[in-house]
């Protein structure tokens, strides 16, 4: 297919349809209402369910009911809607049906602003919701991967009967790019076995959250965490450049982490050895391959539009082995390339130094 | 080749569209480009602007804090935006309404009396696309014709039957272009 210029929104919701999408519910917000806006024609269009819910919550309860019932579904919102969607989330990862849950991230805390932001990376990666769990989180940083990730959010989903988030933020939502959709998939034509569709003729399913002895609620749990241990064996993903003589490590995700990169241009330019991580998974956080990178660089500088979120990732990644320090923007702005710039120059300055070796 | 390019103007002056024009133009050029918008509780009347960034390779930023290329398309985006063109940049204003003059000398001022010249073709929406002829004629990196095709491609179905005017005048800006910056 030939390369179209794409808005964020409307390409995840194009994409998502293409996916197989058979149900969305949803909620405006900005800057993610184009999404619900392209549904809103697409999917009547298809012969569909588009539903605009009268709340976030009622939203996430509904693709609970359809995601029950075996049906292909998301939701999608914006920081302030996604808290609203927390309780929704919970219920949904501890009945092991899968869905997709799509985040455009804004400023915040409380109702904040529409400007892009990544102050939910705490929110999105540590539960989403209470209990012990975690959903898997796919991270664009343009608009070709926020449609390859919405496709692959829907086979995630499907594979682990899981949550999937896709974590973007206002820019990747409002940009436009040129960018390829994926072709039209048929609508699965049989529900999974587990699903809920009726028990005539067999055994009925059942799908609950609630687990009233505690040992039988452990042995779930344990389920759940022994699915999250192959998923973190499975599903670690990064984009890597000029990571091979690199001394300073960039690390950031999305929109910074797309920043990020031009400022690693610019440094090179000026003959700094830097290179490039940048998570396309935030959980699983590409751990591994940090971990091995973090054997032949000198230090890391995570770059982040929040006060410093993801960095816990990097710490932990890292396990002391090379100091961390950290450049960020939050309340909606957005570093700019020379900014990140300056910070690298000032990273790699205290690295040399303290190494005892020539700037 | 990495060029960023800012418009700027009222709400309803064709700001995103000449935007978008520039965007759909690059791509089909077979270029890397970007645009994005200011989004949120703008309308009519208030003020809006949009980013285009073209280059042959991958693009990290879509917004920068100096853009080579400044489309001024009213006195508050002029007063705003005028000190931002990069070094060696372009700084085009409608200068039908803008009534400031650029003190800077390190850029290139490109004033075209764009509303006017729409308003001899007989509509005053067609600021920004004259606005565009004029600008893309005096950049130089992308052909005249790549728009002509982009506005063949991309105006909106409603707007089919203003095709001819458009073509009209984004050689009208051309034209001006061409006539204040002959070529030796």
């Amino acid at each position: 297919m030939a390369k179209e210029l794409l808005k964020g929104n409307v390409a995840i919701a194009e994409a998502a349809l293409r996916a197989g999408l058979e149900a969305y519910f949803g909620y405006p917000i900005t800057p993610q209402t184009e999404l619900l806006e392209h549904l809103s024609r697409r999917m009547i269009q298809l012969n569909r369910v588009f539903l605009q819910a009268e709340s976030e919550v009622a939203s996430i309860n509904m693709v609970y009911g359809a995601a029950s019932a075996g049906v292909r579904t998301m939701t999608s919102s914006s920081s302030p809607g996604i808290s609203l969607m927390q309780e929704g989330f919970s219920y949904i990862a501890a009945s092991d049906v899968p869905c997709v849950v799509v985040d455009i991230m804004r400023g915040g805390p409380g109702l904040g602003n529409i400007q892009p932001s990544q102050g939910d990376y705490f929110q999105v990666t540590r539960s989403a919701g209470h209990g012990d769990y975690h959903p898997i989180v796919l991270a664009p940083a343009s608009v070709q991967e926020a449609i390859d990730f919405t496709v692959l959010a829907f086979d995630l989903a499907d594979k682990y009967r899981h949550l999937v988030m896709v974590a973007a933020d206002g820019q990747i939502g409002q940009m436009m790019e040129p960018a390829e959709l994926p072709p039209m998939r048929p609508i699965r034509a049989e529900r999974p076995e587990w699903a809920l569709t009726g028990a005539k003729d067999r055994e009925k399913n059942i799908i609950t959250s609630l687990f009233m002895q505690p040992e039988e609620e452990e042995a779930f749990n344990q389920q759940i965490q022994a699915r999250l241990k192959v998923i973190k064996k499975n599903e670690q993903r990064w984009y890597e450049y000029l990571t091979e003589d690199a001394d300073l490590l960039v690390i950031g995700f999305g929109t910074a982490g797309r920043i990020a990169y031009s400022a690693v241009e610019a440094a090179r330019e000026k003959g700094l050895k830097v290179g490039l991580l940048r998570p396309q998974t935030l959980w699983p956080f590409p751990e591994d391959r940090l971990s091995e990178l973090a054997d032949q660089i000198r230090g890391c500088l995570v770059v982040e539009m929040n006060a410093g979120q993801m960095i816990d990732d990097v710490r932990l990644a890292v396990s002391g082995q090379v100091p961390v320090s950290f450049y960020g923007r939050m309340g909606g702005m957005i570093p700019m390339p020379d900014d990140i710039l300056t910070a690298i120059e000032e990273t790699l300055t205290r690295l040399y130094s303290a190494a005892g070796l020539p700037i | 080749m990495h060029q960023s390019f800012l418009l700027a103007g009222f709400g309803g002056q064709g700001v995103m569209f000449a935007g978008q024009l520039l965007a759909y133009a690059a791509m089909d050029e077979g270029l890397e480009v970007t645009w994005i918008p200011s989004y949120g509780p703008e309308m009519r009347g208030g003020t809006a602007h949009c980013y285009v960034v073209i280059s042959d390779k991958k693009i990290g930023s879509p917004i920068v804090n100096n853009p080579d290329v400044v489309l001024a398309f009213n006195n508050p985006s002029f007063t705003k935006y005028e000190y931002l063109v990069a070094t060696g940049g372009l700084l085009a204003s409608n200068a039908s309404l803008i009534t400031q003059q650029s003190q800077r000398a390190d850029i290139t001022h490109l004033p075209v009396p764009a509303t006017d010249i729409a308003d001899e073709i007989g509509n005053l929406r067609l600021m920004n696309v004259i606005m565009l002829g004029a600008v893309v004629t005096a950049h130089g990196v992308l052909p005249l014709n790549s728009i002509k095709r982009a506005l063949e491609g991309h105006l909106p179905a409603h707007r089919r039957d203003m095709l001819a005017d458009n073509y009209t005048a984004l050689e009208r800006g051309a034209a001006f272009t061409s006539e204040l910056f002959p070529v030796k």
